[in-house]
């Protein structure tokens, strides 16, 4: 099998609230992420296609479909969004990596007609990132 | 499908690789460089993954704002600007290679206990890297 990784940036801004939390839980438990003007980040994005390459075109999936098919499920909705009010999968959701990266999977894993979506990789900064993989086997619940 | 949250630390230390089990003339070619007898450093680069249930209330696997004091408590304080071979206990014994220092580290933060740790992994240099996960 054959791994192929194909990576973007998209800048956002967010902001973490609970409505469900008193103000005062909600500066405790966010810290400075909760500041109600929101703030932003150059998010990097690294999706993992694996498989078999098609004997025809020696490629598991061609790089240019990918590229499209993360620009327009991912980039469109998100870059230069304001990602708890622009983006409606994120409706009533708090945007933390995890969230986002478990977001772009699910919008992601319908649109890969060639190979198998394996694994989406999400940076916020440099020094923090998320992974979302498959569960074993047969892919995400 | 299933999440995981990696972080990445800094901790800047030196070091020397030498065997109590070889001759001098074995440590040399075993170690090279790394057996001169007055160390050598590295900034290193630690990379903390964590697994387990996002918390629907927060949207997280854990909060940074606990994992981070953590690991600074646990193992930045211990390792940064130290010399690993006198400072570190457990390198007293053992050759402070990046493989045991990856496994120390591994130990030092299992018992997080917020989210449960999936994998430690360091990189000595940005040529060089070494992974420890327990296993399943």
């Amino acid at each position: 099998m054959i791994r192929i990784t194909r990576k973007m940036e998209f800048s956002a801004s967010h902001l973490y609230h609970n409505p469900d939390f008193s103000p005062e839980e909600n500066r405790r438990i966010f810290g400075k992420c909760n500041n109600p003007h929101g703030h932003g980040h150059n998010y990097v994005l690294e999706v993992t296609i694996a498989g078999e390459p098609d004997p025809a075109t020696g490629m598991v999936l061609d790089l240019k479909e990918l590229k499209e098919i993360m620009e327009r499920e991912v980039g469109d909705r998100m870059d230069h969004r304001f990602l708890n009010h622009e983006v409606p999968e994120l409706a009533g959701q708090i945007p933390t990596t995890e969230v986002i990266a478990a977001t772009i999977w699910k919008l992601l894993e319908p649109k890969i007609r060639r190979g198998k979506l394996d694994r989406v990789r999400l940076y916020e900064t440099p020094d923090l990132f998320v992974d979302c993989t498959a569960d074993e086997p047969g892919g995400p619940q | 499908m299933k999440l995981s949250l990696s972080r990445r630390y800094l901790f800047s230390a030196s070091h020397r690789l030498h065997s109590d089990q070889l001759d001098e003339a074995e440590n040399r070619r075993v170690y090279g460089k790394c057996n001169n007898p007055f160390g050598h450093g590295h900034n290193y680069v630690v990379e903390v993954t964590i697994t387990g249930p996002v918390d629907p209330a927060t949207g997280m696997i854990a909060n940074l704002s606990e994992l981070d004091p953590y690991v600074n408590e646990h193992v930045l304080e211990a390792f940064d600007h130290k010399f690993l071979n006198e400072e570190i206990p457990e390198f007293r014994a053992q050759v402070p290679t990046t493989e045991n220092v990856c496994i120390e580290i591994f130990r030092r933060l299992k018992n997080f206990p917020a989210a449960r740790l999936q994998r430690v992994r360091v990189e000595e240099t940005g040529r060089n890297s070494f992974e420890y996960q327990e296993d399943a």
